[in-house]
């Protein structure tokens, strides 16, 4: 082989890419993901069993975001990162794992192996970062409302072969 | 434990680390061509020039031959339509195809076990929602132009509408699956010009795949269907899952009652799912929809009446038609019935190395831990142990298949090398042989880890619906 030789990963089809995520308790925070350039994700109310939070925070620029999913403000939300989006942060690095979150926040994070949800939260704080505009969280809940109707799509015998290219890991986030 | 009898189980692993004739050629053309898929076709350079010509040059002798020169030369020149993207697609996969074949010659060749000639016939068309094939074509289309390492969320994203509009239509249940576990992996790895490596191969197998599949029938090419009355006797479970999906696959040994050959088959139960429903979530998912996995967990046969079977060797499960049976313990079955099993054809389009799954026995090795992982040392041979395929909710560990002198699994090819899957492995604790097994949670477990994982998945996917019962028709 010249020098244009593929490694063992490169060559291989079932390359793990993306590993599962970590299990974690959904109460507090149903739903968490890193898309569109955030991190964003649902907090369900602490007080109202009907409301949720949607909360996001824009990689790069640590801009947040949190309103009901009627639009309206998040009262604690202003100029600080709120309760919702510290949570959805701390449930983000357990189903992710904190470099995952980290690298796609773009957050340079001290304390290398001990790094963990607060010095990443401690780490965006610091820069002062701006109230981003809550356009987006119509679309987050939409996001959200698609994730949970995985749940009513009706499982299957017939087989799936192309399920062969995904096998499962014991590796997690 | 050394087995008396050195008859049918045992395996020639000798043949499994000589080379195969032509299979260096054929992967070089497949890499040539996956590496002109990590810079795009959008604006082919001369070296993805040489890659297309390598591919077309490596079918010239098919029925392809003309279809993929005239697509190499379109997209070589910036020119290609989607027809061109998708007879290369078609080159690639009959050079693995052919890869496949002589894999599985060689494991035919190890293993000692008889094979079927029968080939797979296929099933009539069925109907299908055209549009959406058009629109996942169109989609993959305009991801090879960019090229992985051009890829961005707004071109990703793309996928989404797609994948949402294909998953509740059953016919179109495989290549909505692929595509949302395809777009999330290239989701995860925006944006591509930063990307410090690509899984060049494994994302132009799913792009082909994908490509092929957009054909109206291709998915429908299941082998006919026949049924399938008399025992199965389960060997083990096989766990498929990315972030919203999974299945399990049951390999099994069916001795048909009317006293024909034994065939080995495959029962599989599939199911999207939420991304945070892992670990046991998986097997409560899947559990009430296959009697088979009780069975399994049990270590129970079953005994099938009339139960659709593929001509590709894949029941086609139905709980009507299956009742519990005797217990049958894995490793019996494994050292009794396994040797005289057949197996059934592979369908054309499913000829891949990565499709590659035959049930082995595995007995009298020495165990290699090395930083790599486990290895077994079989008749003088290194064989990789897969550990990381075992689920992580059951109790088959890295460490007890490290402890293990006996293992039936299910042998795989990939990155250029034969490897193991282990299924189940005996040890032996304090002189007693104990049967340890990679889906004995399937069904259930009074395991105490595995009770507490069982409840942790019950409450997350009670919170989902939960939440999806207040939040969904609104």
């Amino acid at each position: 082989m010249g020098d244009g030789a593929l490694s063992v990963w490169e060559k291989s089809s079932t390359a793990r890419v993306v590993p599962s995520a970590h299990p974690r308790k959904l109460a507090k925070v149903p739903f968490v993901e890193l898309a569109d350039g955030r991190l964003q994700g649902v907090v369900s109310s602490g007080s109202d069993i009907g409301r949720v939070y949607v909360s996001s925070v824009e990689a790069g620029t640590y801009a947040f975001a949190c309103s009901t999913n009627n639009n309206r403000p998040c009262g604690g939300a202003r100029g600080w990162f709120c309760n919702h989006i510290r949570a959805l942060i701390s449930e983000a690095v357990l189903q992710y794992g904190v470099e995952r979150v980290g690298r796609y926040l773009k957050v340079e994070v001290s304390g290398g192996a001990s790094a963990d949800a607060g010095s990443l939260t401690d780490a965006m704080t610091a820069v002062r970062p701006g109230q981003g505009d809550s356009s987006a969280a119509a679309q987050v809940f939409s996001r959200f409302l698609r994730h949970l109707a995985y749940l009513e799509l009706a499982p299957s015998t017939a087989p799936l072969p192309e399920m062969q290219w995904f096998p499962t890991t014991r590796a997690v986030a | 434990m050394v087995p008396d009898d050195e008859g049918g189980g045992l395996m020639r692993a000798d043949l499994l680390t000589d080379a195969v004739d032509g299979l260096d050629e054929a992967l070089a053309a497949v890499d040539g061509f996956d590496e002109v898929l990590v810079a795009g076709l959008l604006r082919p350079q001369p070296a993805q020039a040489h890659g297309l010509a390598a591919l077309a040059e490596a079918v010239a002798g098919s029925p392809l031959a003309a279809r993929v020169a005239e697509a190499a030369e379109k997209t070589a020149a910036g020119a290609a339509g989607e027809d061109h993207f998708v007879a290369l697609a078609a080159a690639r996969t009959a050079l693995l195809g052919s890869v496949h074949d002589a894999l599985v010659l060689r494991v035919e060749e190890a293993v000692g076990r008889p094979r079927d000639e029968q080939s797979a016939a296929t099933a009539g068309d069925a109907e299908y929602a055209v549009n959406l094939l058009t629109a996942a074509r169109s989609w993959l289309c305009d991801v090879a132009r960019a090229g992985w390492q051009g890829i961005d969320h707004e071109l990703v994203g793309g996928a989404v509408p797609v994948v949402s509009a294909m998953l509740p239509d059953a016919a179109l249940r495989r290549l909505a699956t692929l595509l949302d576990g395809f777009a999330a992996e290239l989701a995860a790895s925006c944006p591509g010009a930063t990307l410090e490596r690509v899984p060049v191969r494994r994302w132009a197998d799913l792009w082909s795949r994908a490509m092929l599949l957009t054909v109206p029938g291709a998915a429908a090419s299941a082998p006919g269907v026949t049924e399938a009355s008399g025992r199965l006797l389960p060997l083990g479970v096989d766990v498929q899952e990315h972030a919203t999906a999974v299945q399990a696959q049951v390999h099994a040994v069916f001795e048909p009652a009317d006293g024909g050959t034994p065939r080995l088959v495959r029962a599989s139960v599939s199911a999207p799912k939420p991304d945070t429903v892992v670990g046991a979530g998986l097997w409560q998912l899947l559990r009430p929809h296959m009697s088979l996995l009780a069975a399994v967990s049990e270590g129970r046969a079953m005994e099938l009446d009339a139960m659709p079977v593929t001509g590709e060797g894949d029941l086609i499960w139905d709980d009507a038609r299956a009742r519990t049976g005797e217990p049958a313990e894995v490793f019996a079955t494994a050292r009794v019935a396994l040797p005289t099993a057949a197996a059934f054809p592979t369908a054309p389009l499913d000829r891949h190395p990565a499709r590659i799954a035959v049930p082995v026995l595995l007995e009298g090795y020495a165990v290699e831990e090395g930083e790599d992982g486990v290895a077994f040392q079989v008749a003088g041979q290194r064989l990789a142990v897969d550990t990381d395929r075992v689920p992580a909710a059951g109790p088959l560990t890295p460490e007890v298949v490290a402890s293990s002198g006996a293992c039936v699994g299910l042998l795989r090819w990939d990155a250029g090398e034969f490897l193991v899957q282990p299924l189940a492995v005996e040890r032996t604790v304090r002189k007693k042989s104990v049967a340890v097994h990679a889906g004995a949670w399937a069904g259930g477990t009074t395991d105490k880890a595995g009770v507490r994982a069982e409840k942790a998945a019950t409450d997350a996917v009670t919170v989902l619906r939960e939440r999806a019962g207040r939040l969904l028709r609104k």
